[in-house]
């Protein structure tokens, strides 16, 4: 087994980054790194692969991954108030598929959140498609596959 | 009313902290009075298990609960509808895990018994050994008196409760309009989200006739919508209403053009529909299908409660199950129509991702409101709960109900008087 540990090394810093925007909330430089066909998608089933055609807990093309963001960032929110914050632990870097056009990667992550003084945690696969540009990535596709996805989660105001 | 809480006996009490126009916090928390209510409330009445569409085949089951009892929703070979309690009866493992599927029997795991989907006990590993000691024919799942109204499917553990018809009473008027919105195609469940929350199971009940909290909680929801939407859930100042449609039942209407979903099809479609509309016509969809399908498509105008778990809210089911006195779990229940054109079901769902479940813009401000109610109600020894809005201002609706402004707690009060005489009545264990 051959690993490209070049590719590696560069869709792991551009992974870890969109991590740290998304924990510290600079969710404008969030949003530029998505590719305006970008879809954004936490599915409730994660055998699932036709996610227009079956209900999602998320399926956010650039519209709804704005208006997220807008609910998020206006105050008007009450639970998202509530975040005190996230940490999200993002290991486990494995490349499935390398063409001319994306690079599919798939990664584990650990999303801690607190709120009201407890502690939640969410374990989750992710899967991206990132499409190569002259200065790193755009996001073509993130899929949040939550362990729990078909349990009964607590309500989410913050962004996987 | 102090003294109510200082009592040893507090269960006995449930009852007495209901008045006409507020309740006691201490329904909210108290352990004994949870307990009392899934058998006074929970084991004696219509419980909501799922809609006929969960189980389309012969061999599909869903899972669900009566109060504390986990029950199988079957449907067997012969495409009849069962439902039962999900315990073996010889060591009393459940014999059926998961949300859905598709089976041809439930075995239990520990020693193997089989059940078929009709509930009837099949096999016994060594039945030798049981040879004179039982009779098969004993020992089925047991099974829970059910009745289906429209495709929902309801329980019960009375034998001699009413009729579900006659329980569901002046809601199923409402039931019936509510099912339009399959867009002439009969109602699908598309899939659910399900979350939890901190709080007691009364909170939510509370939620779903309650439009005074609609505006302040669910800002930013409203903020996403373009204008001419966001224009529509401004109903506080419109002509809708409460109505109390007796038996716990309430209907909440906040859109009365949008009472009657086949009605003023001959409007033409607003331009804001326009990209649903075009993805109709191009999949050879009629023009007055086209119209019909769209005006489906965002729901009805109105919220039904149905007391003591389900609501067919706007354009889903939410369904309720009492965990603890201080948890609740919820599933919101994304429908759509059977058979209907993709465009119609997909938007279904973006509109159901949109608002509902654990990720939608207005749930998670829901759950934080309910759960802060659950934390306040810990503040004193003494407190009440008011449910008194408009009760100065009622009247006499065209079906003979009591009626109020659509952001009274009329709804609110007549859940409240259910629960009361349920649960000064005798219990039965």
């Amino acid at each position: 087994m051959t690993i490209n540990t070049d590719l590696l090394s560069k869709v792991t810093a551009f992974i870890w980054h969109e991590a740290d925007l998304l924990d510290h909330k600079e969710y404008q430089d969030w949003l530029s790194l998505w590719d305006k066909n970008g879809l954004y998608i936490v599915p409730t089933d994660n055998n699932e692969t036709d996610y227009e055609n079956t209900l999602n807990l998320a399926l956010d093309d650039a519209d709804m991954r704005r208006m997220r963001v807008a609910r998020l960032e206006s105050g008007e929110s009450v639970s998202a108030g509530s975040v005190s914050g996230t940490v999200r632990m993002v290991s486990r870097m494995r490349i499935l598929e390398e063409t001319a056009d994306y690079v599919a990667v798939r990664c584990a992550m650990t999303l801690n959140e607190l709120r009201h003084g407890n502690l939640v945690s969410y374990p989750a696969d992710l899967e991206y498609r990132l499409k190569p540009t002259a200065d790193g990535f755009m996001i073509d596709r993130k899929v949040v596959k939550l362990m729990h996805a078909d349990g009964f989660l607590r309500t989410v105001s913050f962004i996987f | 009313m102090s003294e109510l809480i200082e009592l040893k006996n507090i269960s006995q009490k449930a009852a007495d902290m209901v008045e006409e126009g507020r309740v006691h916090k201490a329904l909210y928390s108290d352990p004994e009075i949870f307990e009392e209510e899934l058998d006074k409330v929970f084991q004696n009445t219509w419980v909501y298990i799922g809609h006929e569409s969960e189980v389309p085949d012969a061999g599909s089951f869903k899972t669900a609960f009566v109060g504390r009892h986990p029950v199988i929703l079957s449907r067997d070979r012969k495409k009849n509808i069962h439902v039962l309690l999900n315990r073996c009866r010889h060591r009393g493992a459940t014999v059926c895990e998961g949300r859905k599927g598709k089976t041809k029997a439930f075995t239990c795991p520990y020693h193997g018994w089989g059940y078929g989907l009709d509930g009837g006990l099949r096999a016994i590993p060594k039945a030798e050994e049981y040879e004179g000691v039982l009779d098969k024919n004993d020992l089925p799942l047991e099974s829970l008196r059910h009745e289906s109204y429209q495709g929902l499917v309801f329980a019960t553990f009375k034998s001699d409760i009413e009729p579900l018809e006659d329980f569901l009473g002046g809601a199923k008027k409402w039931i019936d309009l509510f099912i339009k919105q399959g867009g002439g195609y009969p109602l699908k469940v598309l899939g659910e989200h399900r979350f939890n929350f901190p709080g007691n199971w009364k909170i939510q009940l509370e939620n779903t006739t309650d439009a005074y909290h609609f505006p302040i909680i669910h800002k930013s929801f409203i903020s996403s919508l373009d204008d001419a939407t966001a224009d529509i859930f401004d109903f506080l100042d419109g002509d809708g209403f409460v109505e109390d449609l007796g038996h716990g039942h309430s209907v909440m209407v906040m859109i009365p053009d949008l009472v009657d979903l086949e009605a003023d099809l001959d409007q033409p479609i607003p331009a804001r529909f326009e990209e649903l509309a075009q993805a109709l016509r191009d999949e050879g969809q009629d023009e007055e299908q086209v119209k019909r399908l769209v005006r489906a498509a965002h729901g009805t105008g109105f919220n039904l409660n149905l007391f003591p778990n389900v609501s067919c809210s706007m354009a889903f089911f939410r369904v309720l199950r009492p965990v603890s006195a201080e948890v609740t779990e919820i599933q919101h229940v994304a429908l759509g129509g059977e058979g209907a054109p993709a465009p119609f079901n997909r938007k279904r769902m973006r509109l159901h991702e949109h608002f509902q479940g654990p990720m939608g813009f207005g749930t998670p401000d829901d759950g934080e409101a309910w759960e802060r109610v659950q934390k306040g109600s810990m503040a004193g020894k003494d407190g009440w709960i008011l449910v008194n809005r408009g009760m100065g201002n009622l009247h006499t609706s065209p079906d003979g109900n009591v009626a109020g402004a659509v952001c009274s707690e009329t709804g609110m009060r007549g859940a409240y008087q259910k629960y009361k005489q349920m649960m000064a009545a005798e219990g039965e264990k």
